[in-house]
């Protein structure tokens, strides 16, 4: 039996150095395990951003497109519904947020959203609730014309995806710059 | 616990066998030697009764999985292809389904009696979080078979139990994205759930062998609570316990029948039998009834981080019981206060399991959360100081005279 020295050895030092060794291609041969459950190419490349066309969506109409599995809801809205959103006091909503930072400049009346409660993932249904805009029929939240969460159990208002006007009558959702031709 | 006789072989072959590896006089010795207290009653059945929908849940599942495909597009017609084309097909569907409802009756029937007698307490504080860890298991591989029929319920399940995930700060999102395998509930998600649930019922046939193994360490409990201190207070496992388990096993049996051939959906929701639609969410999505006072949990808690929490904390508190239980005396035989508290708290979480039921407004909502506020009572409050302020009733000295004099009083005349 060797005896114990006080001092670290040269043999302490190599089981520290091995064992840190053996913990680092642990932790590297865990980040492919890991990894794999990440979204794979296909999937990444099929959530490309999509174009849509707006010009048939009727005043107070809301469509639904799907962009990367979400539902996206296009709304044009009416005056009214512009005018309630904008009449709203901010300070006073659960997710302080302006009508305006909500849409793109010049283009009030349509609204763009990411149609995913923001509770535990339901898709709320349009011209429902009391607030003009939203419903979720699974836990209650509702949520108004600028799709801002009024009441419910939902945190946050719901999300706007990136996109932006490639004129005035189609967008690109998944894109915040037109892309350069 | 000595004394019963261990397995002795008799044939050459068995000898040679046995010195080689003692598997034999280890299942001897563990269900048939094994020594049960003689006072056990139609509650303790319940062990056994898991046992077999274990593995019937097995047999059905591997066979189920025979003929089904982990595919969005060919789950949905693959499960009907079971149902109309495969010979039994819908036999065996309807008793893996029944089967998982039977499972959680069952086990929710053995936790209770757990409660009820203080099956938890010292020495048994370990069986009794091995069982937590097995409900909890119970509970994911549930939620993950439920996603696989890919209708409705399964889609918006899968959607809706993922997104708990996102409640969490910061990284909840990315941990979602990964959950899903994309950016929303897929093909990638559907597979992977498929792989899981058929992963996770090996887990807990380990944890019920791990479970078991630490019950034969300390011994099970009796509806007295008070240990075993003689011979006399035991029979043996075989034929005793065995002969009482199968008999309330067919007895169970009758019912899960009753199911299978009468009322095979009863238990589930129509809206499952739509195809998944990533467009469209049910009007009123609720999960499977083992899950609704979980659920009610969920949705009493206005706040979404909170109300997860909850969620999770509701199921996590259950492994502190034996810490939280103050009192010595096992038996609610023995705690003529704690006896009323914990039929209160019987009632408390099946009002949730209603309540889960019931849409999210009004007066649910005001009930879910005086139940839901109750349930944690019971434990952080009632519980400890029950154990401090409690007189509870004098116990027997043994197990043996407690069925030989049961009321030494009434013994006068």
């Amino acid at each position: 039996m060797t005896t114990v020295s006080a001092e670290p050895t040269r043999r302490d030092f190599l089981f520290i150095a091995t064992g840190a060794v053996g913990a680092v291609g642990a932790a590297a041969t865990l980040l492919p395990l890991v990894s794999q459950m990440n979204p794979d190419a296909s999937t990444i490349a099929a959530g490309a951003p999509v174009e849509v066309d707006l010009s048939p969506i009727a005043v107070g109409q809301v469509v639904k497109v799907f962009w990367r599995g979400k539902p996206i809801f296009i709304s044009h809205r009416t005056k009214k519904e512009i005018d309630e959103a904008r009449a709203v006091d901010v300070k006073k909503l659960p997710d302080p947020q302006a009508d305006q930072d909500r849409v793109k400049k010049d283009h009030d009346e349509w609204l763009i959203l990411i149609g995913i409660c923001t509770h535990l993932g339901c898709i709320p249904l349009a011209h429902q609730g009391n607030y003009d805009g939203w419903f979720c029929p699974c836990h209650g939240s509702q949520y108004d014309s600028s799709g801002r969460i009024r009441q419910g159990p939902a945190p946050a208002n719901l999300p706007l995806p990136p996109y932006t006007f490639l004129s005035d009558s189609k967008i690109l959702i998944g894109e915040t710059q037109p892309p350069k031709a | 616990m000595s004394g019963h006789a261990t397995y002795q072989p008799t044939s050459p072959f068995m000898k040679w066998f046995e010195r080689r590896l003692p598997i034999v006089g280890l299942l001897y010795s563990s269900f048939v030697a094994y020594p049960t207290p003689r006072n056990l009653n139609y509650w303790w059945t319940f062990g056994g009764i898991l046992t077999f929908f274990l593995i019937a849940q097995f047999i059905t599942g591997i066979v189920l999985a025979m003929h089904y495909t982990p595919h969005v597009d060919f789950a949905f017609n693959s499960v009907e292809h079971i149902m109309r084309d495969v010979n039994y097909g819908w036999l065996l569907r309807y008793m893996h389904a029944n089967g998982a409802a039977m499972f959680f009756l069952a086990a929710y029937i053995h936790m209770f009696r757990g409660m009820y007698y203080g099956s938890y307490k010292d020495p048994r504080e370990v069986l009794w979080i091995l069982g937590v860890i097995l409900l909890l298991l119970m509970i994911m591989t549930g939620f993950m078979g439920y996603v696989l029929p890919w209708g409705q319920m399964s889609f918006w399940a899968a959607t809706v139990i993922t997104n708990l995930f996102s409640a969490i700060p910061g990284i909840g999102e990315a941990v979602v994205t990964w959950l899903w395998g994309g950016y929303s509930v897929g093909n990638p998600t559907l597979n992977r759930f498929y792989a899981l649930h058929y992963l996770l019922p090996f887990v807990i046939a380990g944890v019920v062998g791990l479970h078991i193994w630490a019950l034969h360490v300390v011994g099970q409990n009796n509806p007295t609570g008070i240990d075993v201190k003689s011979e006399q207070d035991t029979v043996a496992f075989t034929p005793y316990a065995t002969i009482k388990d199968s008999f309330l096993m067919v007895v169970f049996c009758i019912l899960f029948a009753w199911f299978v051939f009468y009322v095979p959906n009863f238990l589930g929701h129509a809206d499952n039998y739509i195809p998944a639609n990533p467009a469209v969410t049910p009007t009123h999505i609720v999960p499977e009834w083992y899950y609704l006072p979980f659920y009610a949990i969920l949705r009493a808690i206005p706040n979404k981080l909170m109300g997860v929490g909850a969620l999770g904390a509701s199921i996590v508190i259950l492994a502190f019981l034996p810490w939280l239980d103050t009192s010595k005396v096992r038996s609610a035989n023995y705690r003529p206060l704690y006896r009323q508290f914990f039929w209160i708290f019987v009632i408390v979480c099946v009002g949730l399991g209603w309540l889960g039921s019931k849409p999210a407004e009004g007066g649910y909502v005001i009930v879910s959360r005086i139940f839901t506020a109750y349930y944690f009572l019971h434990f952080l409050v009632i519980l400890p100081l029950l154990g401090l302020f409690e007189k509870t009733k004098p116990l027997p000295n043994s197990i043996s005279e407690s069925i030989l004099s049961p009321a030494p009083a009434a013994s006068v005349t």
